[in-house]
């Protein structure tokens, strides 16, 4: 209880100033309903180009729901959002959610390749609901994709079989590869690594860390020593709102708010 | 938990299962269990009961299968494998052939799965993927209220709506357009197989629906995450839908069909009941379950009585093949793959 008053009672500024570099997504004042529930309560916040933000905080604080509504999965789920969301100038509830979600892609908690196709064709997947059908380059995409998910090694001569016959580890990085064949630009990671075994986490993590010199990428993790390992920025969130923003390491040596350490040290959550 | 550990309650728990843990090693001794070899009778006493009634379907198709081969063996004898390969069904000069309903059978089920089986489907995408909650409730019930209306009212609607209208004005309509056609010749009666197949895909339209509809209800919801995650159009998020639920949508248009093969009355009322093959839809044809309703009660004879039953048995047999046939199509697509299993 004494936290939760906390809360109320503090007016200490959420945003530490900090030195972003250039900002991609820019969430002004978002709130996010399901029904008449309010999950998400006018959260402000500037995501940084090619790093990695993590977004920590115990369950049903509404992380997963922040992360959504930046590629409009909120829809899907029928959720709906008040505030901005700005990706390089523009408004996201202004363009197509289907062109939205070609630029931002995400990969989910629970690892989801189409059991109906090939490993290949699920790689490509993307790239085929584009109308891009060129073979040989297809062919191109699917070696270096999966290179790049560091999962080549492992497939590469069972790219016929089906793409749920992998390990769970294995089918989330080919998930991975599935997203950042179409090339997106901001990559957002649901719990990627909460289903899987540590050996697969840690090749999940290694991947982020390769990731972020091209893609932006937002992770909502519940261990938070993945959070410190793999992001350059934190975001706790608690209760709907955003209690703390601050360099990941900061946020782990010296946290500002005493939610927050409580929070990372175990003591609430 | 040293609170929980202290309390009466606790104590009075502790007793029961002490209690009943004595009570069940005294069973133990008893002379049935030894011969059973397990210590619990209830769980024995169910095992058995519910192993009896699935025995008792088996043998049941079984004694059904004997009983029409035994009272059909005059005609059996008679008219050998002729019986389903002679196109004349002649009650006066007792010559008893069943091609006319068997063609007659098969072709009204298809023609009706033809019309059922993309409608039927379009339905369930419908109510699956894209209506909003407000509406797919009570959609929902109104198409699966279809399936409860009795097929006899199907049938008077056949007759008093839908035969006029193919008689006056979509069979003239048809001969008009395709005059050359070999599936519109003759004189536009309306009864006929057309007139059927109408009947039949309305009758099985609830049922291809309101299935499929369940099916694509269970397709998990992270496939069509993935799909929307990857930028997909909502036409493109159902097709990959479709093809993860295609084995299961296939054993629906199976459970449709054989409602179709079955199918009596309704049918009976709208076909025309005349045992001729002919290649034209407009034409009356007949169908095995509609033979036999019909003309069961005028089987004055020993040898027509057992050509009845066994146009009864040939049906019979028909479902049966059918039914084995879809099975071993519905487990050649199902899936051999499973998603992980976290």
């Amino acid at each position: 209880m004494e936290i939760i008053e906390q809360v109320k009672t503090e007016s200490v500024p959420k945003n530490i100033p900090m030195d972003l570099g250039h900002v991609k997504i820019s969430v002004q004042d978002l709130s996010a309903f399901f029904g008449k529930t309010k999950v998400i309560k006018n959260v402000s916040i500037d995501i940084p180009e090619k790093k990695v933000l993590a977004i920590i905080g115990p369950s049903g604080c509404g992380k997963s729901t922040f992360l959504r509504s930046i590629n409009r999965m909120h829809e899907v789920a029928r959720g709906t959002i008040t505030g901005k969301i700005i990706i390089d100038d523009e408004d996201v509830m202004k363009i197509d959610p289907v062109y939205l979600r070609r630029k931002i892609g995400m990969v989910f908690q629970k690892p989801n390749p189409f059991p109906t196709m090939s490993v290949f064709n699920n790689v490509v997947a993307g790239l085929k609901l584009n109308g891009f059908r060129n073979r040989k380059a297809l062919k191109e995409i699917v070696e270096k994709t999966l290179k790049q998910a560091a999962l080549w090694d492992e497939v590469k001569d069972m790219l016929n079989k089906s793409g749920a016959a992998l390990s769970g580890g294995q089918q989330q990085r080919l998930c991975i590869a599935r997203t950042i064949a179409v090339n997106p630009e901001v990559i957002l990671m649901d719990e990627p690594a909460s289903a899987l075994d540590p050996i697969s986490t840690a090749k999940i993590e290694e991947l982020i860390f390769e990731l972020k010199k091209d893609y932006t990428i937002v992770i909502v993790t519940h261990n938070m020593q993945q959070a410190a390992r793999v992001s350059d920025y934190t975001a706790f969130f608690y209760m709907g709102e955003l209690v703390e923003f601050n360099d990941t390491k900061k946020m782990f040596t010296a946290p500002s708010k005493k939610q927050t350490e409580d929070y990372i040290t175990g003591r609430f959550g | 938990m040293e609170i929980v550990k202290e309390s009466d309650t606790h104590k009075k728990l502790q007793d029961y299962f002490r209690k009943s843990r004595e009570k069940a090693g005294a069973s133990r001794k008893t002379f049935l269990t030894k011969i059973l070899g397990n210590n619990n009778l209830g769980d024995i006493f169910f095992e058995r009961l519910t192993l009896l009634f699935a025995v008792l379907v088996f043998l049941l198709i079984i004694f059904m299968g004997w009983e029409m081969y035994s009272h059909s063996i005059l005609s059996i004898r008679k008219f050998g494998w002729g019986f389903i390969t002679s196109t004349t069904w002649d009650p006066y000069s007792q010559v008893f052939g069943a091609l006319p309903m068997i063609y007659g059978t098969l072709v009204s089920s298809f023609l009706g799965l033809i019309i059922a089986v993309p409608l039927g489907i379009g339905v369930a995408i419908f109510l699956a993927e894209l209506a909003p909650s407000w509406l797919e409730k009570p959609l929902s019930f109104l198409t699966e209220l279809l399936a409860g209306i009795p097929s006899v009212i199907y049938g008077l609607w056949g007759i008093f709506v839908l035969v006029p209208w193919l008689r006056d004005t979509v069979e003239p309509f048809l001969q008009n357009e395709f005059p050359n056609s070999f599936l519109f010749q003759g004189a536009p009666y309306g009864f006929g197989m057309l007139a059927a197949a109408i009947i039949l895909s309305i009758m099985v339209l609830p049922i291809i629906s309101s299935i499929s509809r369940d099916i694509l209800k269970s397709v998990p919801n992270s496939q069509r995450e993935a799909a929307y995650a990857l930028g997909a159009t909502k036409w493109e998020v159902t097709k990959i839908i479709l093809s993860y639920a295609k084995s299961g949508l296939l054993g629906a248009v199976i459970l449709g069909l054989g409602r179709a093969i079955g199918e009596t009355m309704a049918v009976t009322m709208v076909i025309g009941n005349r045992p001729q093959i002919s290649t034209s839809l407009l034409d009356p044809g007949y169908t095995m379950a509609s033979l036999i309703a019909n003309e069961f009660t005028e089987a004055a004879s020993e040898l027509y009585l057992n050509s009845l039953i066994e146009l009864a048995l040939v049906l019979f047999v028909i479902t049966i093949i059918i039914n084995i046939f879809a099975r071993l199509l519905v487990w050649s697509t199902e899936r051999k793959w499973k998603l992980s299993p976290i």
